[in-house]
């Protein structure tokens, strides 16, 4: 069972925050000791998954959490806005589709990016994905 | 507000990205570089990424755009200095930048340049 080492939140209300947001990841992993390979990954999903939940969501917050399962190490992130959901989530799950301008790549290659992918999203309330990447 | 700057390299212009651009710069760069082309008479765009520690799809799609734009406006792109890592993780992305040309670094992208012109 993995345990928490450490803990924490960050807003994602701006551009600026996404920014901020992958270079605090970017640490995260660092102090986990991932590769640079494993390093680049988790900061590319949380990007992606950032970028949605203001561009989608509106906006919300990053929960991060460092892990230890014995030898190994991870980070585990979640990322929740208050938008108006997916009402498809299948649909929002296949490579190009896009609601919006993008390229429709944001939640299918954050999950391919990532060991552990969760979506959980109810309309009306807002959208929760949790990622963990592991060492 | 913040700008990205372009250089003048000969008949070339320059451009690079720097680490961790929100995303409102990463688009005024657009606009800004099809203003440069059309002004210079450029014929050919290098984008130097080698400071960048990683290009999500959104930076993604925003190189592939520039480079569309250029095209039109009788320029070449040439994306330069990608690090492993970006590659790597750009490709298990799902984005592999079709029809951006890319080269190591800016020497060889100039030389790409020169011999497209040629």
């Amino acid at each position: 069972m993995a345990t928490v080492c450490s803990a924490g939140e960050l807003p994602i209300k701006s551009q600026q925050d996404i920014v901020l947001g992958r270079q605090a990841v970017r640490r995260m992993a660092q102090q986990q000791g991932f590769s640079l390979v494993d390093q680049t990954k988790l900061v590319t999903a949380a990007s992606e998954l950032a970028r949605n939940a203001l561009t989608y969501g509106g906006g919300g917050e990053l929960k991060w959490e460092m892990l230890v399962d014995g030898a190994k190490r991870g980070v585990r992130l979640v990322f929740e806005d208050h938008g108006p959901g997916i009402a498809d989530i299948e649909q929002a799950m296949t490579d190009g589709w896009t609601s919006g301008h993008g390229l429709g790549l944001g939640l299918t290659g954050a999950r391919r990016l990532v060991n552990e992918f969760e979506l959980q999203s109810t309309v009306g309330v807002g959208t929760r994905v949790t990622i963990a990447r592991w060492k | 507000m913040d700008r990205i700057p372009i250089l003048r390299m000969g008949e070339f212009l320059l451009v690079t990205l720097q680490v961790d651009m929100h995303d409102q710069l990463a688009l005024r760069l657009q606009d800004d570089l099809t203003h440069m082309i059309q002004a210079k008479s450029a014929k050919g765009v290098l984008i130097d990424i080698s400071a960048l520690e990683m290009v999500d799809s959104f930076m993604g799609r925003m190189i592939g755009d520039i480079s569309g734009m250029a095209r039109i406006l009788d320029a070449r792109t040439v994306l330069v200095g990608m690090q492993p890592a970006v590659a790597i993780t750009l490709v298990e992305l799902g984005l592999s930048l079709p029809g951006v040309d890319t080269a190591l670094n800016v020497e060889r992208g100039v030389q790409l340049l020169k011999r497209a012109l040629a």
